[in-house]
């Protein structure tokens, strides 16, 4: 166990913001499961007691009889904000005055950093770079995690959940987020920072730092597993089990939406229905694709004079 | 004297008169001299009197009033007022839900976004006083910034850490928002401006990253515009480049550089992006954001909740369960 090494992982200034990123989430996730269970609670009662539903205060929070609904925002909210800048302010400040700014030394394009990591909110992209070619990791995905974001208001047809807390009326839409947010996005964050050494190479925490390490990796591609040896019989392999996959991904889908979503799946129309599969599979496309490199040291999937994928 | 008098004696009467005028003069004057101290000594204290009356009160003299268009006693309409009435402030209602202002419902961090926004602005506007976009003086400016300008140092750690801080609390702002399905009807539209503003954070903070012009900038920045070699059909390493002509010289990363490598043109574009093109593009979002939000009714909750009962389906959908 090498502490040094991992000390200066940890310590390395610009990787003190994940270092604060994973017991923030940690804590604002608590925070939020704790709130959701206690909305879920009040649910459940309201569902039972049809009666008690018409009359009771809806919120888990107390409110008693006489209480104003609605306060001033002068002072009330106001004092909120101020206390939160002056709090901001005096962490930025500590955290200012005890850690300085890193500075290598000056550009040199003749020495080559190793590894040249990007900042730490790309290390999930440059991650991705070990599993796709840049076209897809660099450009395309990114673009797709943009595009789905800003369409998940309109596929996610479910009326409610709407302005409080839930896992019960949501856990589809949560689950996906959360696979997407938390497992994938910060995960691999995590990897790219704290796992991956000189050469992108995979270092465990308190492994040494060997800059001389060499992988004997012999990788792979899908179409040579099967024997496929021609250039015509690799395009049409590789567009044939990509397209399987998102066919019968879809279809795996469908099943199992129909039956464990029935209300969504009646609620949405085809194009909200197929752009959610599309972007569904895509996402769970990236940790198979992770896992067929990782575990079956395979490359390319589809090979063409253009494009590998 | 005598003489003279004699010799004007023809003008004597006039001479005479011009005393009598003289004298009457003075006494006119002395009277009024003396009337004017009368009046010193009377009306400066009464007139001070006054003053002082007006200084114990502030509020009500002329320039308090022309700055603040109502009063501050502890009423509820002076409380509306205190925010409506001011430019910086109105863009919150004049009341709130009364749970909206627990913590644990929003996180504030939507808030602490913007307000790290102004902390980057105000110091990277004074890291500007001293910082050339140009290479290798900018290293140097960053050097003099680090041992020679007083608070120096921590004006720039102050810069990168409310950056990083910025990036964190967008993310937490957008977990938010989902997690309380915020983004539902009808703030869709809202919840894509705040996609564009959290990419609009990440460009911010990564043009920023080789203003230093070291070696950790640069090979970030390196890394990270060789992906956009391999943009489909724009980048000449890219899917279908090549066959639509593009070259390391007039690819899309050409346009991103001003060059084929991270060099002064680099410096310079990521310097006028980082300090004026992306913040005036998320400044004009953030207006949008901020208005959206009051025009789409406030923040989302803590609503009361909904059972899935009282969902009303659309008739297409009634029709299609029944069938």
């Amino acid at each position: 166990m090498d502490w040094h090494q991992l000390w200066e992982i940890v310590s390395a200034p610009d990787n003190v913001p994940i270092v604060a990123l994973v017991p923030l989430l940690i804590f604002y996730t608590a925070l939020a499961v704790k709130q959701a269970r206690a909305n879920d609670r009040l649910i459940a009662e309201l569902e039972a007691n049809p009666q008690e539903a018409k009359t009771r205060y809806r919120k888990a929070w107390p409110f008693k009889p006489g209480w104003q609904k609605e306060v001033h925002v002068w002072p009330f909210l106001l004092r909120v904000e101020f206390l939160a800048a002056i709090i901001v302010t005096a962490i930025l400040m500590v955290w200012s005055i005890s850690l300085n700014a890193p500075l290598e030394e000056p550009s040199n394009p003749n020495v080559t950093m190793n590894p040249a990591k990007a900042p730490w909110y790309f290390l999930g992209l440059q991650e991705m770079l070990v599993y796709f070619d840049p076209w897809i990791a660099g450009v395309v995905m990114p673009t797709l995690i943009i595009v789905g974001l800003m369409v998940v208001p309109y596929i996610d047809t479910n009326p409610l959940g709407n302005g409080y807390y839930t896992l019960r009326q949501r856990r589809f839409s949560i689950g996906t987020f959360a696979f997407g947010f938390l497992f994938l996005w910060v995960t691999m964050i995590l990897i790219g920072t704290f796992i991956r050494g000189p050469g992108w190479q995979w270092f465990w925490p308190g492994q040494t730092w060997d800059h001389s390490r060499l992988i004997y990796e012999v990788n792979r591609d899908l179409p040579d597993l099967f024997g496929i040896t021609s250039n015509m019989g690799k395009v049409v392999f590789g567009a044939v089990v990509v397209g399987g996959y998102y066919l019968l991904g879809g279809f795996i889908v469908f099943a199992l939406f129909r039956r464990h979503q029935p209300k969504d799946y009646r609620r949405m129309s085809l194009l909200q229905y197929s752009i959610m599969v599309f972007f569904l599979l895509t996402m769970v496309g990236l940790p198979i694709k992770m896992g067929l490199r990782l575990a079956m040291h395979i490359k390319y999937v589809w090979i063409t004079p253009y494009f590998n994928i | 004297m005598a003489e003279d008098n004699n010799q004007n004696g023809q003008n004597g009467n006039g001479n005479g008169g011009g005393v009598k005028l003289l004298s009457k003069m003075r006494t006119k004057v002395l009277a009024g001299v003396k009337e004017d101290v009368q009046m010193l000594k009377v009306d400066l204290p009464a007139k001070a009197k006054e003053q002082v009356e007006l200084v114990k009160d502030p509020t009500k003299t002329q320039v308090y009033t022309s700055i603040f268009r109502h009063k501050h006693d502890d009423t509820p309409r002076n409380r509306a007022l205190g925010v409506l009435s001011n430019v910086f402030l109105h863009l919150h209602p004049a009341k709130i839900n009364r749970d909206s202002v627990r913590y644990s419902y929003t996180w504030g961090m939507g808030g602490i976004t913007f307000y790290l926004f102004i902390v980057l602005t105000f110091t990277g506007v004074l890291l500007m006083f001293y910082y050339h976009p140009e290479k290798v003086q900018a290293f140097r400016d960053v050097l003099y910034l680090e041992h020679d300008v007083p608070f120096g140092k921590l004006l720039r750690n102050m810069h990168r850490w409310a950056a990083h801080l910025m990036v964190i609390a967008v993310w937490l702002h957008m977990y938010r928002v989902f997690l309380t399905g915020s983004y539902k009807k009808p703030r869709e539209f809202n919840w894509n401006v705040g996609v564009i503003l959290l990419v609009l954070t990440l460009l911010l903070s990564f043009t920023g990253y080789l203003l230093p012009d070291d070696q950790l900038g640069f090979w970030a920045v390196t890394v990270g515009t060789n992906m956009a070699r391999a943009t489909p059909l724009l980048g000449h390493e890219g899917p279908f480049g090549h066959q639509l002509g593009m070259t390391p010289y007039n690819d899309i990363r050409f346009g991103l550089l001003g060059g084929s490598i991270v060099d002064a043109n680099a410096l310079l574009r990521s310097y006028i992006w980082h300090c004026i093109g992306i913040p005036i593009v998320a400044s004009l979002f953030m207006i949008v954001h901020f208005w959206r939000v009051r025009k789409d009714g406030g923040i989302s909750g803590p609503a009361p909740v909904m059972l899935e009962a009282e969902v009303k389906e659309p008739r297409g959908a009634k029709a299609a369960a029944h069938a």
